[in-house]
Parts: C-alpha cells; sequence; structure tokens
C-alpha cells in the first residue's frame, strides 16, 4: 500500500468558489439523487485544482458537509487514492512513470536526471524554479517509454537529452510541449528499413 | 506476410494512430454510427446471440465469453435500474491499447456503448477513466457530446426509441479499481477495494443494482461485430479464440508500438514483423511477459513458436490476459524486472486481504533481497511459499495476479536466481540481515 503524509501546516478554511460551486451542481446531475456520496472523487479533483494542487483537511471536511457524509469517509477516500496531494507540490509536477516496461528502457536515468536537476529527494519543492517530482507506477503508456506525466501532459518516448532539456524548461518556468521527442506519431511502428537483412515495417 | 497476418479490410480501428482524425465527421466516413437504429431494432435476443456467435472473449484481461455475460442480465427490468458500466482503468503493466481508443476511436466506444446499453437494458452507462488520463477523458468527453449533437445519444438516442446518457467518472490512481467490483466501489464514492462475489454484478452491482462492466475494447468492437456478422468475426483466428486483438508492444523492441492483429499471431512474427525485432537480435530474447504484469513470464524456447491466444498461452501456464508484451533481451536483469514488478504490486494492494496486503511486501522484500545479493538459498523456498500462500486466498483475482508472476520466475529461472543467492551467512557471520525481525521498520523506509 502507499504511504502518503499529511501536510503539517493546514489552512484553518476551506470554500469552493463560485465557479467551482456550479461545476459541483453539473457533477452532482451525473449520479442519483439518493447517491450524492459518488460525487466525492470529482470534488476532491475540484479541491485539488483550486488550492494549488493539494487537498488541505479544510476541504475534505468541507465536501464531507456538502455531500452529508462522514468526515472520515472522504479522508479515507483521500488517502486511498494516489492522486490526491495531501501535502504541496511543485507547480511543475513531475511523476516518472518506474514500472518494468519504462525500467527497461531507461527510466532509472530519467529519475537520476530529476534528483540532479530539481531535488534529490521525492516529494521536494526545488530551490530553483517551482519544481517537484516523484516516482510513480505504470502510468499506461508502455509503448512510449521511458514517460514522464508533468501536471495533465504526458511526455513520451524519452531519452536523457530530451528529459534534462524539459526539466530545465520547467525550471526556467517554460515548460516544453508534451508529446513524443522522437518525433512519431502516437503509438504506430516506427519505420525499421533492416532488420536481421530482412525489409519489414 | 505469413498467413497468420490480419488483412487490412478485416481491421476494425482503422483510425488506431488517428491518420484519419478523430473526430464525429470522420468517425461517420469510417462507417461508425452506420444504420446503428437498425442493428436495434433487431433486438436484445438478435444482439446478443449474433455477439455469443462471434465468440467475443473479454478484452480486460479474464477473457470471459462477453455474450454470455450480457445474458447474465435480467430479461426484465424490476424495481432496480439496470447499468452499463465501461471500463477504461487501463493500469496493467505492459498495457495501453484503451488509450489509444479513447483517443483516436471514441465513437466506436459510444455507439457500443449504447448497443450493448440496450442489450442489457441499461439507460445510463458510466465510464471509468484512470485519473492519469484526463486528456484521453477530455477527449472522450468531446466526442461524447459530439455524439450528444448529432442526437445518437440522450432521449430517442439514434432514432431507436431508447433513452441512453453516459458519464465520465475519474479514477484517481489505484490499479485495484480495474477489479470491476472495486471499480464499482470506486463510483460509489468508496476506497477501491473489491467485494465478495457472488452475488456477482449482473445482479447486484453498482448502487446494488444489476450492472455489466465492460473492457473498453470489447465494447468497441461490437458495432463492427454486428454489422459484419459473428460469423465474420469467428472465421479470424480459432475457435474460441477469435477475432482480433490489440497488441501493445513493449520493452526491449527496436520498434514499440500498438497494432490490431488477428488472435492467434505467433509471437515471433508479432514483434519481428511489428515491433522492428527484439533489441540484439531474436537470439538476444530473455524472456517476453506475453499479458501485461499479471500473467508468468516465458523464456525465449516457449517464445520460438508461441501463438498469442488465450487457450495457447494458458496450456502454457500463462495467460493472454490484456495483451501487453513486454520484451526483455539479455542485457536485462530478469531477476531486477520482476523485483520491480513485485513492487508494484506491493504499492498497489488495496489492503484489504491479509495475504495480499502482507505477501506482496514479503516477495518485494525477498526479491529485493535477491537482487542485493544478500539472500540465502532458503529464501527462494520461502519465496515460493509465499506466493502459494497468497494464490487462492484472497477476495479478488489481485492475489494471483501479483503470486504468478514470481512462480513463473521461479519456474523458468530458478538457476538465474539461485546463481545471486548464498548459503545462510548467520551461521558463518555475524551480517546486519534484517530479515528475521521486522524488517518493514527498517531499511525499506516504503515497505
Amino acid at each position: 500500500m502507499s504511504v502518503k503524509k499529511v501536510y503539517d501546516k493546514q489552512p484553518k478554511e476551506f470554500k469552493f468558489s463560485d465557479e467551482n460551486l456550479k461545476k459541483v451542481e453539473e457533477i452532482l446531475k451525473r449520479y442519483p439523487k439518493k447517491n450524492k456520496k459518488s460525487a466525492v472523487m470529482p470534488l476532491l479533483y475540484l479541491a485539488q485544482r483550486q488550492n494549488d494542487n493539494w487537498i488541505p483537511l479544510a476541504a475534505m471536511k468541507y465536501i464531507a458537509n456538502y455531500l452529508a457524509m462522514p468526515y472520515i469517509s472522504v479522508y479515507e477516500v483521500a488517502t486511498f487514492y494516489t492522486m490526491y496531494n495531501l501535502a504541496p507540490v511543485g507547480k511543475h509536477f513531475i511523476q516518472v512513470c518506474t514500472t518494468t516496461p519504462c525500467l527497461l528502457r531507461g527510466a532509472d536515468k530519467i529519475v537520476k536526471l530529476c534528483k540532479e536537476n530539481i531535488s534529490p529527494n521525492e516529494n521536494e519543492i526545488s530551490k530553483k524554479g517551482n519544481c517537484s517530482w516523484m516516482e510513480v507506477e505504470c502510468l499506461g503508456a508502455c509503448v512510449s517509454a521511458p514517460m514522464v506525466q508533468i501536471n495533465d501532459d504526458y511526455y513520451e518516448d524519452l531519452d536523457e537529452k530530451s528529459t534534462k532539456e524539459i526539466l530545465i524548461s520547467l525550471i526556467k518556468d517554460k515548460p516544453l510541449k508534451p508529446g513524443s521527442y522522437r518525433g512519431r506519431k502516437n503509438t504506430s511502428p516506427e519505420k525499421i528499413s533492416i532488420i536481421n537483412g530482412e525489409k519489414h515495417a | 506476410m505469413g498467413k497468420n497476418m490480419l488483412k487490412k479490410e478485416n481491421r476494425i480501428f482503422k483510425n488506431l494512430y488517428n491518420e484519419f482524425g478523430w473526430d464525429i465527421e470522420n468517425s461517420l466516413k469510417r462507417d461508425d454510427w452506420k444504420d446503428t437504429k437498425d442493428l436495434i431494432h433487431k433486438g436484445r435476443e438478435w444482439i446478443i446471440n449474433e455477439v455469443k456467435t462471434s465468440e467475443l472473449r473479454g478484452r480486460g484481461g479474464a477473457g470471459f465469453s462477453t455474450g454470455l455475460k450480457w445474458s447474465f442480465a435480467p430479461k426484465e427490468v424490476g424495481s432496480r435500474p439496470h447499468y452499463l458500466v465501461i471500463n477504461a482503468d487501463e493500469s496493467e503493466p505492459g498495457t495501453c491499447k484503451d488509450r489509444d481508443i479513447l483517443r483516436f476511436e471514441p465513437q466506436k466506444l459510444i455507439e457500443g456503448c449504447l448497443i450493448a446499453g440496450y442489450a442489457v437494458n441499461a439507460h445510463v452507462c458510466y465510464i471509468y477513466i484512470r485519473g492519469e488520463y484526463l486528456n484521453e477523458g477530455k477527449r472522450l468527453q468531446e466526442a461524447i457530446n459530439q455524439a450528444y449533437g448529432k442526437n445518437f445519444l440522450g432521449k430517442n438516442a439514434c432514432g431507436s426509441g431508447w433513452d441512453f446518457d453516459i458519464h465520465i467518472h475519474y479514477g484517481a490512481g489505484a490499479y485495484i479499481c480495474g477489479e470491476e467490483t472495486a471499480l464499482l466501489e470506486s463510483i460509489e464514492g468508496n476506497k477501491g477495494q473489491p467485494r465478495l462475489k457472488p452475488p456477482f454484478p449482473a445482479l447486484v452491482g453498482l448502487y446494488g443494482c444489476p450492472t455489466i462492466v465492460n473492457n473498453v475494447e470489447t465494447v468497441a468492437v461490437v458495432p463492427t461485430i454486428l454489422r459484419r456478422g459473428g460469423k465474420w468475426f469467428a472465421s479470424i483466428g480459432r475457435p474460441k479464440n477469435t477475432g482480433t486483438k490489440i497488441f501493445c508492444i513493449s520493452g526491449n523492441v527496436n520498434a514499440p508500438c500498438n497494432v490490431e492483429e488477428e488472435m492467434g499471431i505467433p509471437l515471433k512474427d508479432l514483434i519481428e514483423k511489428h515491433a522492428g525485432g527484439v533489441v540484439g537480435g531474436w537470439d538476444n530474447l530473455q524472456a517476453v511477459i506475453p499479458g501485461g504484469s499479471s500473467m508468468p513470464l516465458l523464456p525465449k524456447k516457449v517464445c520460438d513458436t508461441l501463438t498469442m491466444d488465450f487457450d495457447s498461452l494458458i496450456e502454457n501456464k500463462s495467460g493472454l490476459g490484456t495483451a501487453g508484451v513486454v520484451v526483455i533481451n539479455k542485457d536485462q536483469d530478469i531477476v531486477e524486472c520482476m523485483a520491480r514488478i513485485a513492487r508494484f504490486y506491493k504499492h498497489e494492494s488495496c489492503g484489504q486481504c491479509t495475504p495480499c496486503r502482507e505477501g506482496s511486501g514479503w516477495m518485494w522484500r525477498i526479491l529485493d533481497r535477491v537482487v542485493k545479493r544478500k539472500a540465502t538459498f532458503s529464501d527462494i523456498d520461502l519465496l515460493s511459499d509465499v506466493t502459494k500462500q497468497i494464490e487462492g486466498h484472497t477476495i479478488c483475482a489481485f492475489g494471483e495476479g501479483s503470486a504468478w508472476p514470481v512462480q513463473g520466475l521461479l519456474r523458468h529461472f530458478r538457476k538465474e536466481v539461485e546463481s545471486r543467492c548464498r548459503e545462510e551467512p548467520l551461521i558463518k557471520k555475524k551480517l546486519n540481515n534484517p530479515y528475521l525481525v521486522d524488517q518493514h521498520l527498517l531499511e525499506n523506509k516504503n515497505a
């Protein structure tokens, strides 16, 4: 099981913005009226977006109140799922996939580059710029390995050179574009003219 | 081209790489939503029978007959509404096929949802997408909006007389939510911990109502099956292992890719003709994980002649799973690769059943010791014993999924594992070897 730490400096209050309150009403329409509780996951996401990408305990209490469910049930959900950040992360939050398919193609080198360029340890805000990084489990882009997720976007087909360029661009707060860094079209096979002396692909 | 290669006209996902545009206008050109109304008007029984004739097996990993699953939904709607739930929580390491369907062939999925929803008497469908696929989910929502714009969804969907709505629900990074009952718990707003079965979701599922849960790829191929006929689908592949399948080929190959191929294609053809061959040539192949990380790995000598379908892989004590093919060549430390998979399972265990929660940690720690060459020979037997104590002793199949890869390693690469072990060190000299104490309190800080 994953272990998550709750941040020690918690804000006292949390409220959804008016704009988000409208979104909440839309979200609640998706579920049967008597099953409001289903909205807890989308609401936690909203709270996370509103609060610089992490969820304070006050937000959990607020959501529990809003959905008429016990606070502990919201806390349970927020701690169970790994994508809810319970402590601040960098403005540029880098998640490095290190599961076997990425590992086979050099994910460990990307971790090393993150340690050198961002911060020596996971989940530490960088000294320069506003970045943090962590290792995560399979992000489901295995044929584009190795890859990282930065905030919402996937950066694929990386190597050491391109990773370093991306990391530096984040530190300068001018992020490069997501997508493949080998110029390939999505997940199609790349043209390889001669393999084992025969022509294929 | 070998005789088992899929003919171009038999491909279902023509836009797998987004060469022709994903939006609804381009999808219509590819025959999505063609005569959907007529298909629905042929009735539930016809739809389910046609899917049974096609011998379509679920593409999410278990390979259960889709037609049969649909027939488990109650024929009449009682006091409780029926639900259709689509499992797009693609998190099995080595698998990334559903992502491309969500991004580039969303109308196939949406049309499939309407047909499947009608077949199982559901007016509401939830698509559960893993949280990391935020952009894919946004794309799918756009596609759903386009379908509403054309009246393909909503009241009297597609002129069929059937009301049908689709909602997206995002997960938040829990692998276990790919298990169907954990997924339902997650939609209900709980921790994603699997339920005991029976009762099966077909009778007591989402909100206690009859629910059919299908994988993205399964539902997305249904419209094409109905249009071209169950017999057409069944003519591809071999009996009980029919149709086409998207294979994801990753790891040590020259050109990793997703590709739709005929069920039963030889593994060697798949790797050499589509993925550019093993890095360093076929002889440099060490092992292949044939169906996502839960399926036991197979050594080169099995891979030489292996064909990729459900039953042939079961014969080889592995499984097709999600058809995520992870290729490992001889440049890699096989034990390290499997230790990383064990770490994945340790991280993703939901913690509900003791054998899995504790056992997945044990397996990882022992394999980690083997990699660091701190393990003893007796550790190997201990490891084997732990896998047997997990397997079959858990609520869901996660237990098997975490134990089988390790069993596969011991079955095929025991010598590799032994070569990294040594005699009992405590007898000879006092080492600071933490495995006799509660070692999760020591050394491995995340344990």
